[in-house]
């Protein structure tokens, strides 16, 4: 006699505790396998796109700092890149320093919240959340002491950056590049043999290379499957080809080999500033730029190597003072592309983890 | 019938010692009052040291605000936790949706009664006190799954179900653990096994029974690595989501309930209940305790969760031969001496038991991986 | 598989252990503050009268159009400044007013304390910001910045500097 089961529809709201942000989830399980996923999305759409036709050049920097609210450094620069192309502006190497730094500190930042909310949804009661946090500090106290916000920053511009580091800044970065190594081990050494960590995320939520490829994954989930591509090495921008640095590379796509890249590319990062702090000229930090930059008419797309994939502003612009369109590529919802494949056949737990490896932020994926 | 029932009664408690006041109806209240005291104020003060420690070993501070350093945090919580609504949802079954707290927390406190806070001071010193606690402390799952099943949420039903099945199976290696402990010190009640723990603890002489018990326990009181059942970034929180007011304020003490229920047994028959040089016996106990007790909040703190496949096997497939490879060997020590096993071979226990946890993780899978769906 | 089950596990535990006896570098908020950044780009706007021109620059660079200026034509071709409103609860503090002003007239305040019971108490006039009643934050101001105290960080606690 067989026992017939019958599939039943979960519905893991916009408001739950481990969804990254405001995402919905209609799982169909049989049982504790998960049979089928509708991802609904769209809860934190702001218009970014349509107001950015409404503002000016400049005025369009503080939107672009809400899209990936945990890396707004990032995606700063990739609007100014963008511009930059546009308009034909050049940048300082004073301010092209600048920017290197600054970009790989918010790498190092965003990239401890990404490992330490994969472990809150491991199920590991925020300690090593908790610590990442500290972490974190250090290194946004860094940002105050420039910038003078911690989280939307708004301080890359078209020609260079917005205002010259203060004398403490150099002596407190070299503090910190001492400090952070010494944590990082220290996470090491609380997770990366956890047997139980091993037993729920080895092997869990492979995606294979072809895969990857196709729906146009980039950063850690498409290096987690085997495939070396960095933008900053393959069409480096700003003055990433004087800096020496490796590029981590998983070999079976699972949830642990994305783990493992995110906290390699981490020390990588200390490699960069450090070498960039060493080699920082004197000079001005912003070239000459009128207030309302009037670009040709045209269209140019710049993008970068932000914490989570590959970042890109498409602009068209008229010749006015306001763009014509401006399109944004999403890092986070390409790499979403993929989620339904990934995630059947699993149980639901493990969606959770799953889940939580791609580290997304919900303010780039609705914009 | 009610006189033969009462002339048992009267003659069993004859077997106490002759300098307790009054007949047994005093000795029954005193120890009630006891053991209420013990039971509620052990729970406030775990409640306090869990978030304390738990603050503290992951860089920030406790709750420090209500009271002196905090200290009544738990009955601020208690205050608000009665303020609220009892909501009842529409479509539960409303007799089991009452019952379920009260079936859940209630043998949680009865498990109290044989455990000895000096030498022959207890409720009732069973001489069966080791089978009764196995047998009563696995009633509260029935109010688990009365819980879950009449919520009539999915989560709460998901919860439930995995509750019982990870409870049931972690029976085995408790009772396997502590069937071992028995055949040493000869006698199944608790007061006799401390008594037997003359020149060193338990634990020194069956250190693989004091793991299997400490990790089946901790899975058997859903304590975190094991607390799937309430995992609140999962399925909300589990069974008991429907739960608010006096009624959860319920659950939740049974939790930590079952929680101080296990480190006693656990500190009377491993670490030696009421032993100790200076401190009256009682304040022994009470250490011993909140030792154990520490190193489930330690464990809590550092290990990600593990899913409800891989919870049974552990349960089954590593605990259970464990459990029943120790049982054989201290058989065959109890055979060899039985006047009681010298003391060198704690030495032998020892490396045994470490060889047996290497040996036996090589051949350790866990198992479970994707499903294939049409 | 660790070929002993359960050494990265004790592993880990002895870095827990090791953070429970460390101190914690909690700052108990309100009793102990912390000193912010010299260029913190606190919650209100600071104007002074005797720079400001009325030339409305700011209001034109703002994103979100929360200067609201009225003036007019006074002796000498000059502008008279009659209001000056800035809706400090709609303003995202970017700071971009700061940057654009040509005469150093507008700057962001130092204070982040200022929670309010009703929004409209948030709407601030021109006597509300003057800059001989509130502290004026460095951002975009070096002048202001060398007079505040430095910031405390993290990184240094703990240690002589």
């Amino acid at each position: 006699m067989t026992l017939r089961t019958e599939p039943f529809v979960i519905n893991m709201g916009p408001v739950h505790p481990s969804t990254h942000g405001v995402f919905r989830m209609r799982v169909t399980l049989d049982g504790e396998v998960v049979v089928n996923l509708e991802p609904i999305f769209g809860y934190l759409h702001r218009g970014i796109e349509k107001l950015a036709e409404e503002r000016t050049y400049t005025g369009i920097i503080p939107l672009t700092d809400r899209l990936d609210y945990v890396a707004s450094m990032t995606n700063n620069l990739a609007y100014c890149l963008s511009v930059e192309k546009l308009a034909g502006i050049k940048v300082p190497e004073r301010a092209e320093y600048l920017r290197v730094i600054m970009s790989e500190l918010q790498r190092i930042a965003a990239h401890l919240i990404s490992v330490g909310s994969f472990f809150n949804d491991c199920g590991a009661y925020f300690t090593p959340f908790l610590y990442m946090f500290r972490e974190r500090e250090r290194i946004v106290d860094l940002f105050e002491m420039v910038t003078g916000q911690r989280l939307l920053y708004n301080y890359m511009r078209p020609g260079g950056v917005s205002q010259d580091i203060p004398e403490e800044f150099l002596p407190a970065l070299q503090e910190v590049l001492k400090q952070m190594p010494l944590y990082i081990d220290e996470y090491e050494r609380l997770l990366k043999d956890n047997e139980i960590l091993y037993a729920r995320a080895r092997g869990v939520g492979i995606l294979t290379k072809e895969m990857a490829i196709n729906i146009g994954a980039s950063g850690p989930v498409l290096r987690g499957c085997g495939v070396k591509w960095d933008i900053r090495k393959v069409d480096p921008y700003s003055i990433y080809d004087r800096f020496e640095f490796d590029i981590p590379v998983g070999t079976q796509g699972d949830c642990y080999d994305r783990y493992r890249i995110r906290i390699e590319e981490m020390k990588q990062s200390l490699r960069i500033v450090e070498q960039a702090a060493k080699q920082i000229p004197g000079g001005p930090i912003r070239s000459d730029v009128p207030q309302l930059i009037r670009p040709p008419a045209g269209e140019a797309y710049g993008h970068l190597e932000a914490p989570t994939g590959e970042v890109g502003f498409y602009l068209v612009s008229d010749g006015s003072i306001a763009p014509y369109r401006c399109h944004i590529r999403a890092p986070s919802l390409m790499n979403l592309t993929a989620l339904r494949d990934m995630i059947v056949g699993w149980k639901v737990q493990d969606l959770i983890v799953i889940f939580g490896s791609f580290a997304i932020t919900m303010g780039e994926v609705d914009r | 019938m009610l006189a033969g029932l009462s002339n048992n009664l009267v003659s069993h408690m004859k077997a106490l010692p002759p300098d307790w006041p009054g007949n047994i109806w005093w000795h029954w209240v005193i120890f009630t009052i006891i053991i209420l005291v013990f039971f509620l104020g052990s729970v406030i003060m775990f409640i306090y040291m869990e978030r304390r420690v738990l603050g503290k070993m992951q860089a920030r501070l406790g709750p420090n605000r209500v009271g002196p350093f905090g200290l009544l945090q738990a009955i601020a919580d208690a205050v608000k936790v009665l303020m609220k609504e009892m909501v009842t949802p529409a479509n539960a079954d409303k007799i089991v949706y009452w019952l379920a707290p009260a079936v859940t927390f209630a043998p949680v406190v009865m498990v109290l009664a044989v455990v000895p806070f000096a030498n022959g001071a207890s409720l009732a010193d069973l001489n069966i006190g080791i089978i009764y606690v196995v047998a009563i402390s696995s009633l509260s799952s029935i109010g688990v799954f009365m819980a879950g099943w009449s919520s009539s949420n999915k989560y709460s039903m998901l919860g439930a179900m995995r509750m019982v099945a990870a409870v049931v199976s972690y029976e085995m290696p408790i009772v396997l653990a502590l069937a071992s402990v028995v055949l040493i010190a000869g006698s199944m009640s608790l007061n006799d096994i401390v008594i037997a723990q003359q020149s060193y603890p338990m634990l020194l002489m069956q250190p693989l029974a004091f793991f299997l018990m400490f990790i089946a326990g901790c899975a058997e009181i859903n304590r975190s690595p094991f607390d799937l059942m309430e995992a609140d970034s999962e399925i909300v929180a589990g069974f008991h989501t429907e739960y608010t007011g006096m009624k959860f304020a319920l659950f939740y003490l049974a939790e930590y309930g079952e929680a101080v229920v296990m480190s006693t047994i656990i500190a009377t028959v491993f670490l030696g209940g009421w032993r100790g040089p200076f401190l009256p016996p009682w304040l022994w106990l009470i250490l011993k305790v909140f030792f154990v007790f520490f190193l489930m909040v330690w464990t809590r703190t550092t290990l990600p969760r593990v899913r409800i496949d891989q919870l049974m096997s552990l349960a089954w497939k590593f605990l259970f031969p464990l459990g029943l490879i120790n049982l054989l060997l201290s058989s065959l020590e109890v055979l060899a001496y039985p006047d009681g096993i010298p003391w060198y071979f704690i030495f032998a226990n020892i490396a045994v038991g470490a060889a047996l946890v290497m040996l036996m993780s090589r051949f350790y899978k866990v198992g479970g991986g994707r499903v294939a769906v049409g | 598989m660790a070929n002993i089950l359960g050494r990265g596990i004790l592993k880990g535990m002895v870095v827990t252990f090791t953070n429970l006896i460390r101190p914690s570098p909690t700052t108990q908020y309100p009793e102990q503050k912390l000193t912010v950044s010299r260029r913190i780009r606190g919650t209100e706007l600071v104007w002074s009268k005797v720079k400001c021109t009325g030339c409305a620059t700011c209001a034109r660079t703002c994103p979100q159009g929360v200067i609201h200026i009225v003036t007019h034509k006074g002796e000498n071709n000059m502008y008279n400044v009659d209001t000056f409103e800035v809706d400090s609860g709609y303003c995202i503090h970017c700071g971009l007013c700061v940057e654009a002003c040509p005469y150093d007239a507008i700057y962001l305040g130092y204070t982040y304390e200022r929670g309010k019971y009703r929004r409209k108490e948030l709407i601030m006039s021109k006597e509300d910001m003057a800059i001989e009643k509130r502290p004026a934050s460095g951002y975009y101001h070096p002048d202001i910045a060398k007079q505040l105290p430095e910031q405390e960080l993290l990184v240094y606690r703990g240690k002589k500097k």
